[in-house]
């Protein structure tokens, strides 16, 4: 069988999937809850409760503050403790809601029953009704970026979406959340599937999964046969090759239908994707046919020196600490926390970090792991060309960011790097490519946006 | 004796032909320059360092006789002829002194290593910007110094430096020509210019800190809490506390030293008195100083002197 896989470079780092088989732990509520403001692309959202209000579990506490943002809910029931600043994931204090945790108690228009609601029983779901109701419930992309989901579903009029795929590609090494969810919910995810394409008015529907998770392939593909068979959507299981960043929209694109997204402004759904997290699918089930607000989710939460890694089905606004706490506790000598996995995830200062919409993993790496080798000259060696999932020239353009050349930089086509990191996992010098690219391709950004508002 | 004379006449008519032809196209193409602009180019160092932002002294020599024009020399200054120079220029443009006041670098931070604990260690590119973009810091305060040096690469004139024990931005008085490289460069917007004050005296809060009090506090024992204490007891009006930090304005300001005295924290500093006046003998001891008011009360800034 010939496997798919994206076609232009790619690395293949270490899995260490620990807890793969690890079946998911309902978490303890926290004490305090706290909730960033920030939690996705677009604007902070505004509070609507003060400080001593009620609330219980799914009560929104801060609505939408524009059209590219989402509304946030309380995950647990108690009394707002007050409207401040507190570390998130960024690692600068941000304005966020405290609530100080008093049993649990939830909305009574959330539907608990484990029942599997069918699209089928419920005429009353349009199109419409569908985007409005993940617009209202707060549901974000649940990959990590947190793009408000239901933007996606309604595309520009230039571009016709063509197929919903869902990524459970999960090619991060370490996490395993999305892997759990698909064993322990797949009958949600395909409605989630369903409800998706719906909502987009399309009919064909790919969820890619890498080879290395054969247990989810032969479930989806089973599951996916009883339920599609015979319906009026085509939805098709794609078994991938294990390759990073396979889990970038862009890369995922190109494995399952063989297209390329051009560069940036262009995105998956100018050449007909719409691409899904299966967390974001899950969440869609549980908003559109639970009536229930995102406010869970499934994490990972792991490292080589932890002594019980494990995943977690966890409120957001749980410190980290009391997850890591769960799972044996910080490990001893130096440790590099990261919210996210060890490719992409970002390094935290702070173990009161609250778990936010995208925090899919928890990730400790210690000792030799969690620190950065000693960087050499530049051998031009070219690894990184060859690396790179987006065909950019990783070693030129962090030297051009390196001596603040925009200009050139914006020639190289800086803005299309996706920030994966596989140049600078691969590079043999060790040198910080990623850095300096990161930090060139945000200055080009904002010298772009400079000139469009000047127009 | 023929070949001489016709050679002779033959290049003499051709001179004669190219010499009008030479005349009567620079008369017809001349291009007005400004007589000024050639005599503010000679009062220019002539380095051509590109430190006013200007590519060279020509085009810095063009933008001042412009600014003339329209009426002011705001904004254009020579780092390197510093004061001197710009006095020169303002006069024969027959300009009021455009940058009259001589300023200087400040670092808005007390953050020192003993003060301001490092919670984490930082692995990635170390320049301030690489750091500023990724996380708050190796300390728990993400309004302060981050000591990586981006002031240092960009200062043209060796006059900003990290020092090591510190870990914090200091500026060399004696070589800093207020040309605002750093300025710009610092992602945190620490450094300031402000005016030198006379003989170098300036006060100013050192720490641009925003958090509440308590949580300032508790990243850095010296940082700004935006208590007010200081605002209060300014006689002048020069302080304001915005967004839990307080601010002096350098305009206001006339170097009475009582926020020194009041702030809690030791926020605010002082710099280039002499060594701090003992307790005031009333009267006497007052004479010397001539900004100071009747009865400074100074105490003792210990550990805060900086190099003159």
């Amino acid at each position: 069988m010939n496997i798919r896989t994206f076609r232009i470079g790619g690395i293949h780092p270490e899995e260490n999937k620990l807890t793969h088989e690890v079946a998911t732990k309902v978490a303890d509520l926290p004490k305090q809850a706290i909730f960033p403001l920030s939690q996705h692309i677009g604007a902070p959202a505004k509070p609507v409760v003060q400080k001593g209000d009620k609330v219980k579990v799914g009560t929104m506490i801060a609505e939408a503050g524009g059209f590219v943002s989402a509304p946030i809910f309380s995950s647990v029931s108690g009394t707002v403790f007050k409207i401040d600043t507190a570390i998130d994931a960024t690692g600068y204090r941000r304005p966020v809601i405290i609530i100080n945790v008093e049993g649990d108690d939830w909305e009574e228009s959330i539907d608990r029953s484990d029942k599997i609601e069918l699209v089928e029983n419920h005429p009353e779901l349009t199109p419409e009704e569908i985007v409005n109701r993940i617009k209202n419930a707060g549901v974000v992309g649940m990959g990590g970026a947190c793009f408000p989901t239901f933007i996606k579903l309604t595309p520009p009029p230039t571009a016709k979406a063509e197929c919903v795929i869902i990524n459970a590609v999960e090619c991060e090494p370490y996490i395993t959340a999305d892997y759990r969810l698909m064993m322990e919910h797949a009958d949600e995810i395909l409605i989630g599937l369903e409800l998706l394409m719906k909502g987009a008015k399309v009919s064909t529907g790919y969820i890619g999964i890498e080879t290395n998770k054969p247990a989810a392939i032969e479930l989806l593909t089973k599951k996916c046969a009883e339920k599609f068979n015979g319906s009026s959507y085509q939805v098709e299981v794609v078994p991938l090759a294990q390759r990073y960043p396979q889990g970038g929209e862009k890369q995922l694109v190109d494995a399952v239908i063989r297209r390329q997204v051009p560069a940036p402004p262009a995105i998956p759904v100018n050449v007909g994707a719409i691409v899904q997290n299966v967390g974001t699918a899950f969440a869609v089930y549980e908003a559109v046919m639970k009536k229930k607000p995102l406010f869970e989710r499934y994490t990972t939460v792991t490292g080589k020196k932890l002594q019980n890694p494990g995943n977690f089905l966890v409120r957001m606004g749980t410190p980290m600490k009391d997850l890591i706490d769960a799972c044996g506790g910080m490990p001893e000598g130096d440790n590099k926390l990261l919210a996210g996995g060890p490719m992409m995830g970002k390094a935290l200062t702070s173990v009161e970090v609250p778990i936010c919409k995208g925090t899919n993993s928890v990730t400790i790496l210690s000792g030799d792991d969690a620190r950065r080798k000693e960087p050499q000259p530049c051998i031009r060696c070219a690894k990184c060309v060859s690396a790179c999932p987006m065909g950019l020239e990783p070693y030129l353009l962090a030297k051009i960011s390196e001596v603040k050349n925009w200009e050139r930089a914006e020639q190289e086509d800086i803005v299309s790097c996706i920030e994966c990191g596989s140049c600078q996992f691969t590079c043999p010098a060790h040198r910080p490519l990623l850095d300096n690219i990161r930090q060139g391709k945000s200055t080009v950004m904002g010298i772009i946006r400079a000139r469009a508002t000047k127009k | 004796m023929d070949f001489i004379l016709s050679a002779v006449i033959v290049l003499g008519a051709i001179g004669l032909i190219a010499a009008i032809v030479l005349y009567v196209c620079s008369k017809k193409f001349a291009v007005y320059e400004d007589p000024r602009i050639g005599q503010v180019n000679e009062l220019l160092p002539g380095a051509n360092c590109g430190g006013c932002g200007f590519p060279g002294c020509g085009g810095m020599a063009d933008a001042l006789v412009k600014g003339a024009d329209s009426g002011s020399l705001e904004g254009l200054l020579c780092p390197v002829g510093g004061t001197d120079t710009m006095n020169k220029v303002a006069d024969l443009l027959g300009m009021a002194i455009a940058n009259g006041e001589p300023k200087v670098a400040v670092v808005r931070c007390n953050g020192t290593c003993e003060f301001r604990p490092k919670i984490a260690e930082y692995a990635g590119l170390r320049t301030c910007a690489a750091m500023h973009a990724c996380a708050a810091g190796e300390t728990a305060c993400g309004f302060g110094c981050l000591g990586c040096g981006d002031c240092v690469t960009a200062c043209q004139f060796d006059a900003i430096h990290i020092n090591t024990i510190t870990g914090l931005a200091e500026v060399d008085e004696s070589k800093c020509t207020a040309c605002g490289a750093c300025v710009k460069a610092c992602p945190r917007n620490i450094i300031e210019l402000r005016k030198k004050g006379p003989k170098g005296r300036r006060v100013f809060v050192s720490c641009v800190n925003k958090d509440k009090g308590a949580v300032s506090m508790k990243a850095c024992k010296v940082s700004c809490i935006g208590c007010g204490k200081c605002e209060k007891e300014c006689p002048f009006g020069a302080i304001t506390v915005e967004n839990n930090c307080s601010y002096i304005d350098f305009e206001k300001c006339r170097l009475c030293r009582k926020c020194v005295t009041v702030c809690p924290t030791k926020a605010i500093r002082d710099v280039n008195f002499p060594t701090p006046a003992p307790a005031p003998k009333p009267k006497e001891a007052a004479a010397p100083q001539k900004e100071v008011n009747a009865s400074p009360v100074v105490k003792e800034s210990e550990g805060k002197e900086e190099k003159a």
